[in-house]
């Protein structure tokens, strides 16, 4: 584990602890060196002192060559157990007298050296002029002292700084144990209230604040994040509940609708089953009494008239008028079925080329007419062919039909822009309506004209709304009383 | 051998009455046999089923079909007849009041010659009539006559 990996704590207390032995270490390094030095300052001049003391003391004996009483001067350096030998040096630098008497040859310095104290091979030595009062040298004391003392008093002062080193370094530990939590105690807080909400997830945790200081003032940042993170994280949820349950809600509200829909389905195809059986027989049973009522009359007036007065041929004919208007009713109708029954087959449809077919037709049919017509070009949708062709036949044929009294017919099949989206128009110039009764046009059995002034049954209009509703289209009309009408549908 | 028959298959009997009538205006002057039925045109055509033995009429030249029909109805009988090698190329023309299409498909697919819808205009139900006397009575030459 690295420095940077250890706990808060033991950082804080070995930071401590190291900073307060190295000042120690320091400090007691200091003092011991410096009691060295002063130490061997003492020793030299002590020993200066001595021999200066012992020179003078040797001067008669120098003086006249009592090498006796020399040996018995030196013999008094036996109370020092540290001077380990001592010898005097006549005029000459020859050797006079020595200490201790047994000092074997060699141990001393065959001939005195400089004057001076000094250290010198792990020992104190000092070479110290004997002269008279005068100032005649007589020679040369020379001492030597080990420096036992020295190591005892280094050894000494080494124990006693190890000794307060440990205890300054147990004391800075304890302290620094105490000290740190300081600093250490809302750094703690802090990690376990961040690790409480990165576990839980729970953002309702807050970091106790132990001061206010920076760590007090991070506390506080801390905490008030904290309380942000807490109030988004509602928000957050609410809204995420609120919009399930708003899903959950159209899920619903849409499984109601398809159940409804399906239901709507199921019931129109059985209205339309019914409707195409209803159909099937009114196409057969309804004429054939029509036909019989239709074919007797007329055999009353072959075989009977002159039985039959103008006046009953009249009603016989009347009756006849009326079969026929109630079979072509029952026709209309029956294509108004078919329309609302019949499979949609999509293509393109040219419905330019269509309208000029029919117009043709119309023409065909009743050639003593003269009617413009103005078809525009291409106009083409998608759409039922077939279906597309009998709203385009009802629309046109009516235009035809409601212009046969103008002197100047003229009957337009073209488009307009309608909302972003194309048009289809059928416009003429005959008898128009009052748009007062617009709504009416396109209902069953709704007419504007009496049928004495336009044959018509009233189905037209409402078979092509039928077709233009089936295409996903709308229809609508203008128009005003002899100004003509414009019929629009889209596609 | 009577070839000139016009077999009627036709159940209302104002049409009935009403289609002779036509007949006899156009001045057609053939048998007119009537069946009211399904069953009673299958009985003269082939024979009826529950009396073995019995031999059939002679082919008429022309069968008017009606489609709406009690117990047997005419796409039945259609079917019958060209499934039988008797009456396989009978002439038959359906007349009838309806002109759905799914008649109308039925019809053509079942293998009838001629479909014709009855006007409520008697006077041209009439004109239908001569028109179709005409051209299958007069016109068109019957295929050869197969039976006993």
């Amino acid at each position: 584990m690295s420095l940077r990996d250890w706990p808060i704590r033991q950082k804080l207390t070995a930071m401590l602890v190291l900073s307060s032995g190295l000042v120690l270490l320091l400090t007691s390094a200091a003092l011991v060196g410096y009691q060295y030095w002063s130490f061997r300052q003492t020793m030299r001049s002590t020993l200066s002192v001595r021999g200066s003391i012992l020179a003078t003391n040797s001067t008669a004996s120098l003086a006249f060559a009592n090498d006796a009483d020399a040996r018995e001067l030196l013999s008094a350096l036996r109370a020092d157990p540290h001077i380990v030998a001592a010898a005097l040096y006549d005029r000459n630098g020859r050797l006079f007298a020595t200490y201790p008497g047994d000092l074997p040859g060699g141990a001393l310095p065959a001939a005195p050296g400089p004057d001076g104290y000094r250290f010198q091979r792990g020992n104190l030595i000092g070479f110290q002029p004997v002269a008279e009062a005068g100032g005649q040298r007589l020679g040369t004391l020379y001492l030597a002292s080990d420096l036992a003392a020295v190591d005892a008093t280094l050894r000494l002062s080494g124990v006693i700084a190890v000794a307060v080193l440990t205890v300054a370094l147990l004391a800075a530990y304890l302290l620094s144990r105490v000290l740190q939590g300081a600093i250490s105690q809302p750094v703690l807080m802090l990690a376990e209230t961040a690790r409480a909400v990165s576990d839980r997830r729970d953002y309702s945790v807050r970091a106790a604040k132990l001061g206010e200081d920076e760590l007090g003032v991070l506390t506080d940042a801390f905490n008030h994040m904290l309380s942000r993170i807490e109030a988004q994280d509602r928000a957050l949820r609410e809204s995420k509940e609120g919009l399930e349950q708003r899903v959950a809600e159209r899920t619903h509200e849409l499984e109601e609708r398809n159940e409804a829909l399906r239901h709507n389905a199921a019931q129109l195809l059985a209205a339309n089953t019914e409707l195409d059986a209803f159909a099937y027989s009114v196409s057969h049973d309804l004429r054939a009494p029509l036909r019989s009522i239709d074919g007797f009359s007329q055999v009353l007036l072959e075989d009977y008239a002159a039985q039959l007065d103008e006046a009953g041929r009249d009603s016989l004919r009347r009756v006849r008028a009326a079969t026929q208007r109630m079979g072509t009713l029952i026709d209309d109708l029956l294509k108004l079925a078919r329309v609302t029954r019949v499979e949609m087959r999509t293509e393109f449809v040219d419905l330019s080329v269509m309208a000029r077919e029919i117009a043709a037709e119309l023409q065909r049919a009743t050639p003593d007419r003269q009617v413009e017509f103005a078809i525009a070009q291409g106009l083409e949708a998608r759409g039922d062919a077939r279906l597309l062709r009998v709203a385009l036949e009802n629309l046109l044929g009516n235009s035809w039909k409601y212009t046969a009294k103008r002197t100047k017919p003229k009957i337009e099949f073209g488009s307009i822009e309608e909302n972003g989206g194309r048009a289809f128009l059928v416009r003429d110039n005959g008898a128009g309506f009052d748009m007062r009764y617009a709504d009416k046009l396109f209902g069953v059995f709704q007419r504007l004209h009496s049928v004495s002034e336009f044959e018509g049954t009233g189905v037209g209009l409402a078979t092509v709304r039928r077709i233009i509703t089936r295409h996903g289209g709308r229809i609508w009309a203008e128009g005003a009383v002899d100004q003509g009408a414009t019929f629009y549908f889209t596609l | 051998m009577d070839d000139k028959v016009i077999l009627l298959v036709e159940d209302n009997a104002d049409d009935e009455a009403l289609t002779l009538r036509a007949l006899k205006k156009n001045n057609i002057k053939n048998d007119v046999v009537v069946a009211h039925d399904g069953v009673e045109a299958l009985d003269y055509l082939l024979g009826a089923a529950g009396s073995a033995g019995r031999q059939p009429h002679s082919m008429p030249q022309l069968v008017l079909l009606d489609l709406k029909l009690p117990r047997v109805d005419g796409l039945e009988v259609l079917r019958r007849l060209r499934a039988d090698p008797r009456t396989h190329l009978l002439p038959v023309v359906v007349l009838t009041s309806s002109k759905e299409e799914r008649d109308l498909v039925n019809s053509y697919s079942l293998g009838a010659n001629s479909y014709v819808r009855k006007p409520v205009d008697f006077g041209e139900f009439t004109e239908a009539i001569r028109q179709l006397g005409l051209y299958w009575l007069i016109l068109n030459e019957a295929p050869p006559a197969k039976g006993t």
